[in-house]
Parts: C-alpha cells; sequence; structure tokens
C-alpha cells in the first residue's frame, strides 16, 4: 500500500521534472513556526535563564541573595509584562488603543482573590467553631464567613456575585468568562458603531472609570475601597513557607508569559497577522477586500482582555491585595506608556518597555533612589518620579518614536 | 451578455447638496465602460454607492443574476460578492510586503478563523506571482510596498483587484500621476481583464479613454448626460457645452 503510493509519487514527481525547479521556487516552504519567528526562540531562551536564576538566587533555594520580596517584585513584573503584550497586540498591532486592559486586568484580580479570601476565611471560621459543644450549622459557618468579609463595610451577607467563591474552578471560570464577555459585548457595541480613535479611547476609559466607580462602592459587594486583601496567603499551603509560594508563583507568572507571548507570536504570524496590520493602517480599504473588520477587531480585542485578566488573576496572589485604585483610569494609560516607551508593533518591544519602566517605578518610589537636595528645594523621587516618567515618555515619543527596542534595529543593520 | 449591475433612479443628497440625481445605469458581463465628466460629477459617489459606503436616499442597486440589491449590505459583504474597487488615491498597505498585499487580496475565506487557521499553499504563491507577473511587479514581490513608485503603487492595487477575482471591477482614475509608458501599460491590463468580467473606469484623460476603445457614459451633476462611443458622445452639444463651454 504504501510501496504504491511511494512509486506513484516518484512518477508523478518525474513528469514534472523540467518544470520542478521552478515549481520549488515558487512553493512557500514550510518551515515550521519557531523558524520563522527565531524572535519567539530568543525570547523564551532569555525567559527561561531568567526564571532559573532568580530561583537558584533566591530564598527557596537557600541563597539570600534575593529576597522573598523582590523574587514577588519580579513575578509581578512578568504578569506586567504578559498584560503589556496584550495591549501591544490590541494597540501596536491592530491599532486600537484601548485604555481599558489594567480594568480587565483588575477583574482577574478580584476574580481570583474572592476564592481566595472565602476559602482562608472559611478556614479561619472553621477553626473558630471548632471549640464549639454543639457543631455549627452550614448557614453559621455562612454567616460567620460573611460576617469575617464584610464587616468592614457593614454588611454581614453574602451578595449574590459571590455565589461561585467557595469554589475554585468555578471562580477561575469567571477569570476567563467576565473580562471575556464584557470585552465582547462591549467591543462589539463599540465596534459595530464605528467608533475608532479618540473616541474609542475615551469611551474605553469611561468603561474602566465606571468600573473603578462601582468597586469603590461600599454595597458593591467587592468591599469597596477596602478591597480584597491577604491574597498571599494560599488556602491548603498555609504551612508553606511565603519564600517557596512566591517561587511558584513566579514560576507560573513566567510559564504564562511565555505561552502568552507564543500564542500572541502564533496568531500574528503570516496572514492573520497581516490582515490585522492592515487594519491598523487602514481599515477602509481592508473592509473593500472583503474582511469583515469588526470580526477580526472584537476577536483581538476579547482575546486580549482574557490574557490581561489571566495575568492579573497571577499578579494579585502576589501583591496581596487588590483594591479599586489599582482599576482606576490611569492605570490603563500608564499600560499605553509602557508599550509606547518600549516600542509598539513588537511583542518584546512591550515586554521590555513594562519590565524597565515598572522596575525603574518601583525603585524610584519605593525610596531605592536617594532625594537630591537643592537647596532651596528637595526632590522627593516619590513626587516627581511621575513628572520624570512623563519628560522620558514625550523624549521616546520624540525621539525614539520606535521605542527603547527599535535601538535593537539599529544594531543589527550596522552589522550587516 | 447578461446584465450584472443595475442602478436605476438612485438619488444622494449631501447636507441638500444633490451629487447624485436620479442616475440609471447599466453594466453587463463581460463588459468595459468608461465613466467621464467634469470634477465633481458623482463619478467617486456613484462608486461609493455600488460598494456600500454610501447609502442612497431612494433608487435601487441590483446585482447579479439573481438581482439581489446591495443597499444596506456591508462593504465587505459586498467585496464578497465580486465586486472589487480601486481608489482615486492609491491605497496599498505600504508597511507590508508586495506579496503580502496581494495574499490578502487572494479570493479565499475571509472569516477570521478561517484566516487564522489559513496555511500558504502552493497554488495560492502561483497565483500571487501571475498575478505579479501581469502587473509587471515580479520582481518587487518581496519589497516593501511603501518603497514603490507611485505608478507601481497603482499596479499594486490593480493587482490586488485581480487576485480578489471579482465579476465587477471599479477603477477610479487609474492614470493619475502615470507616465504615458505606465499608461499604456494600464490601459493593456484593464483591456485584458475586461475580456472575462465587467470593468468600470472613471477617467478624466481623453487619450486614456479612446485607447480603452469601450462604451462611453459621461456624468454630469449627477446624472447620465449621454452615453455610446467616445465619437458619439463628444459630438453631442450638451456634452461639448459642459466639458468646453465654461
Ligand atoms: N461625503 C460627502 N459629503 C459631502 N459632499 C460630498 C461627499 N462626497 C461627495 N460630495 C460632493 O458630491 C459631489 C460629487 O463628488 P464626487 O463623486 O467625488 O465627484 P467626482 O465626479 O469628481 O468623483 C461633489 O460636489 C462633492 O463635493
Ligand atoms: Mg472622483
Amino acid at each position: 500500500m504504501s510501496d504504491a503510493s511511494l512509486s506513484k509519487e516518484t512518477i508523478s514527481s518525474k513528469e514534472i521534472g523540467p518544470k520542478s525547479s521552478k515549481d520549488f521556487a515558487t512553493t512557500p516552504k514550510r518551515r515550521s513556526f519557531i523558524a520563522q519567528n527565531p524572535s519567539v526562540l530568543w525570547f523564551l531562551l532569555a525567559l527561561a535563564a531568567f526564571t532559573l536564576g532568580v530561583t537558584l538566587l533566591s530564598e527557596a533555594a537557600g541563597s539570600a541573595v534575593i529576597s522573598t520580596s523582590f523574587v514577588k517584585t519580579l513575578g509581578k513584573t512578568l504578569c506586567l509584562c504578559l498584560v503589556a503584550i496584550a495591549m501591544d497586540v490590541v494597540w501596536g498591532y491592530c491599532g486600537i488603543l484601548s485604555l481599558g486592559h489594567f480594568a480587565f486586568f483588575g477583574i482577574g484580580g478580584y476574580a481570583v482573590g474572592m476564592w481566595l479570601m472565602y476559602a482562608r476565611t472559611e478556614a479561619i471560621v472553621a477553626e473558630n467553631l471548632a471549640g464549639q459543644i454543639i457543631p455549627p450549622t452550614q448557614a453559621e459557618i455562612s454567616d460567620a464567613i460573611a460576617s469575617q468579609i464584610f464587616g468592614v463595610v457593614g454588611a454581614s451577607e453574602f451578595p449574590l456575585i459571590w455565589g461561585f467563591s467557595h469554589s475554585l474552578i468555578l471562580q477561575l471560570a469567571m477569570v476567563i468568562l467576565i473580562p471575556g464577555l464584557l470585552a465582547l459585548v462591549f467591543g462589539w457595541l463599540a465596534f459595530r458603531s464605528r467608533v475608532t480613535g479618540v473616541y474609542l479611547s475615551i469611551l474605553t476609559q469611561a468603561m474602566t472609570l465606571a468600573l473603578a466607580l462601582y468597586l469603590f462602592q461600599n454595597d458593591s459587594g467587592l468591599r469597596g475601597n477596602n478591597g480584597l486583601s491577604g491574597l498571599q496567603n494560599i488556602p491548603g499551603f498555609e504551612q508553606v513557607p511565603q519564600a517557596q509560594i512566591s517561587i511558584a508563583f513566579f514560576w507560573a507568572s513566567a510559564l504564562a508569559l511565555g505561552l502568552g507571548y507564543v500564542l500572541f507570536a502564533w496568531v500574528l504570524r503570516g496572514k492573520f497577522g497581516s490582515v490585522i496590520r492592515a487594519i491598523r493602517d487602514d481599515e477602509a480599504r481592508v473592509r473593500f477586500l472583503g474582511y469583515h473588520v469588526e470580526s477580526y477587531k472584537l476577536f483581538i480585542f476579547t482575546l486580549t482582555a482574557v490574557i490581561a485578566a489571566i495575568a492579573g488573576a497571577l499578579y494579585y496572589p502576589q501583591a496581596g491585595i487588590i483594591n479599586p485604585g489599582e482599576v482606576a483610569p490611569i492605570a490603563s494609560i500608564y499600560l499605553a506608556v509602557w508599550v509606547a516607551i518600549g516600542g509598539r508593533g513588537r511583542l518584546y518591544g512591550a515586554v521590555i518597555g513594562a519590565a524597565f519602566v515598572s522596575l525603574l517605578s518601583s525603585w524610584f518610589t519605593g525610596g531605592g533612589v536617594p532625594a537630591i537636595d537643592l537647596g532651596f528645594y528637595t526632590i522627593q523621587w516619590t513626587d516627581w518620579w511621575l513628572v520624570l516618567l512623563g519628560f522620558s515618555f514625550v523624549a521616546v515619543t520624540l525621539f525614539l518614536p520606535g521605542g527603547i527596542s527599535s535601538l535593537f534595529d539599529r544594531l543589527v543593520r550596522k552589522e550587516t | 451578455m447578461s446584465t450584472l449591475l443595475e442602478l436605476s433612479g438612485v438619488s444622494v443628497t449631501f447636507d441638500g447638496f444633490r451629487a447624485i440625481n436620479n442616475l440609471s445605469f447599466q453594466i453587463g458581463e463581460p463588459e468595459l465602460r468608461a465613466i467621464i465628466g467634469p470634477n465633481g460629477a458623482g463619478k467617486t459617489t456613484f462608486m461609493d454607492i455600488v460598494t456600500g459606503k454610501t447609502k442612497p436616499d431612494e433608487g435601487r442597486v441590483l446585482w447579479g443574476d439573481k438581482g439581489i440589491s446591495l443597499i444596506g449590505l456591508s462593504e465587505s459583504r459586498i467585496s464578497r460578492e465580486g465586486i472589487g474597487r480601486k481608489f482615486q488615491k492609491p491605497t496599498v498597505f505600504e508597511a507590508q510586503s508586495v506579496r503580502d498585499n496581494l495574499a490578502m487580496a487572494l479570493r479565499n475565506p475571509r472569516g477570521p478563523l478561517d484566516v487564522l487557521f489559513y496555511r500558504k499553499s502552493a497554488q495560492g504563491a502561483a497565483r500571487i506571482e501571475a498575478v505579479a507577473e501581469q502587473i509587471g511587479l515580479t520582481d518587487a514581490l518581496e519589497r516593501t510596498a511603501g518603497e514603490l513608485s507611485h505608478g507601481q503603487k497603482q499596479w499594486l492595487e490593480i493587482g490586488m483587484l485581480l487576485a480578489q477575482e471579482p465579476r465587477l471591477l471599479l477603477v477610479d482614475e487609474p492614470a493619475a500621476g502615470m507616465t504615458p509608458a505606465e499608461r499604456e501599460k494600464t490601459t493593456d491590463i484593464l483591456v485584458e481583464a475586461a475580456k472575462t468580467r465587467a470593468v468600470v473606469v472613471v477617467e478624466h484623460d481623453m487619450e486614456f479613454v479612446r485607447r480603452l476603445n469601450c462604451k462611453v457614459t459621461v456624468l454630469n451633476e449627477g446624472s447620465v448626460l449621454a452615453e455610446g462611443s467616445l465619437d458619439h458622445v463628444t459630438k453631442n452639444p450638451d456634452v461639448i457645452d459642459v466639458y468646453l463651454g465654461r
């Protein structure tokens, strides 16, 4: 059977013998995805080396070069890199300047935080009630958990939106479903009415503001401006030291970033990427080519929203707390600034921008940089960092429109 | 030759100004047709109506063997029905290679998932080579479209139209900014394309229209002023009035 088909093939290739050299030139080479995108391989290697290096130098590995709190900072930075590449895909590749992607990030954090808080409070309540002679009823336990969690906002009952909080699986599903549905509905309404450019940016800011204002309310069911806290305590792992938990989350963040990077690079390869970039450059023309532009935008908007939410779900257990301030409209603007500084339209540019600016930011605002005494005035970096960031943003926009990562191109061009 | 596109009694008003006024127009398949007319006659607006960019206030736009109405269909849907359009100002995707530009235009399923899982095929590559040959851009396939000369961009856009394999091609002022040699090549491409499909060419340049050697429709103030061979319409006193009288 296989012999027969083999010989058939040999014959047919003989028949087209004289033409075959031309055929070879016109047939697109079926190279593997990685071979076509060497930068993906380089990125994954760098990420793996970084992850391994940090692990070996961490307290979990018995070394004390990198403190547990710094491991957390690095793990959080990886999550920020993940939301930044999502931002880069939606803005840098597809041309949708969404100023709302940090809202999706925050929703992911809230979704996972609800389970973390519920499960941990449940454990504490169970411990407290264990000593009683009469075993507590289910309703008593539930009431005790609710008053523990919602006491700060003067409530003692579970709001409807906490309906799934007892289940990790369901709450993880919410990490994807809520931002996914929100992005789908919002995007469908906005793209269908052909809202583009600055109007779309304003609309996404309005969505973010509405979400933040909702979360700030005490009766929102999400503890108002107290937010959700104690998220670093992972239920079921109370005995495991934070040094190890931090490494586990660091690894999970690195894995998510690696997978997210590969996913986006795959989505943006070939013809789909071509259409997406064409939509960015001239969407009307893409319509006349027969592509339903709105569907493409909706696909990218929703996909990136979901990835942003996953990044948030990994970020907040490392941060330990999430409050409405995190999803304030300004956060989404910072996200755009990171991508612009790193270089939009290339995935590693977003990674560089997010890592560079967010680490620098925590260095400046965390008191790492000494204040400058000018005699008549002292520059406190906690106050002045934003001014510096603003100037850097303007400088990059003016003098390095391709962002930091465009410096690589210059290096490569010099070599050749 | 059967009727492919039929407009009847179409009118469009922009802020009280009637850009298209009770326009009726028919084209068969295959056919080559030139539309001439002074600036502001409504030639581009006519194309906007057919391709779904502008909705007419009244009138009918019927398409194909079944005579479906194009009014209210989205631009992308109309394009998938088999209507390709070349804009007055050349619009190609300058940041991408000539090959990628043509690949996007190739006649293939257009849904997001179809495109996401699309795999390059030998037929697709062969089709791209063939179109590139036709528009004289074989050696420029790997070049960035933004690097092309003005004339080459016009051809690339025509090539993208051909790659779409539409039944009707609407071409808006293709010869603008071309050298005489380039114009000649452009007429050749259009005449060749019209052998198997309907082609509508809007052009100012009479020499260009003469070389197309086809039926001419004269548009003025949003409606048809005269129709027939070029010699026939240029003898028409109304046409002379419009073109020479001012
Ligand atoms: N979107 C629009 N809004 C307002 N006026 C328009 C619009 N499009 C075209 N017009 C007007 O309609 C008339 C016909 O324009 P057009 O179709 O572009 O003419 P041409 O025959 O030169 O291509 C012009 O007077 C133009 O100003
Ligand atoms: Mg015009």
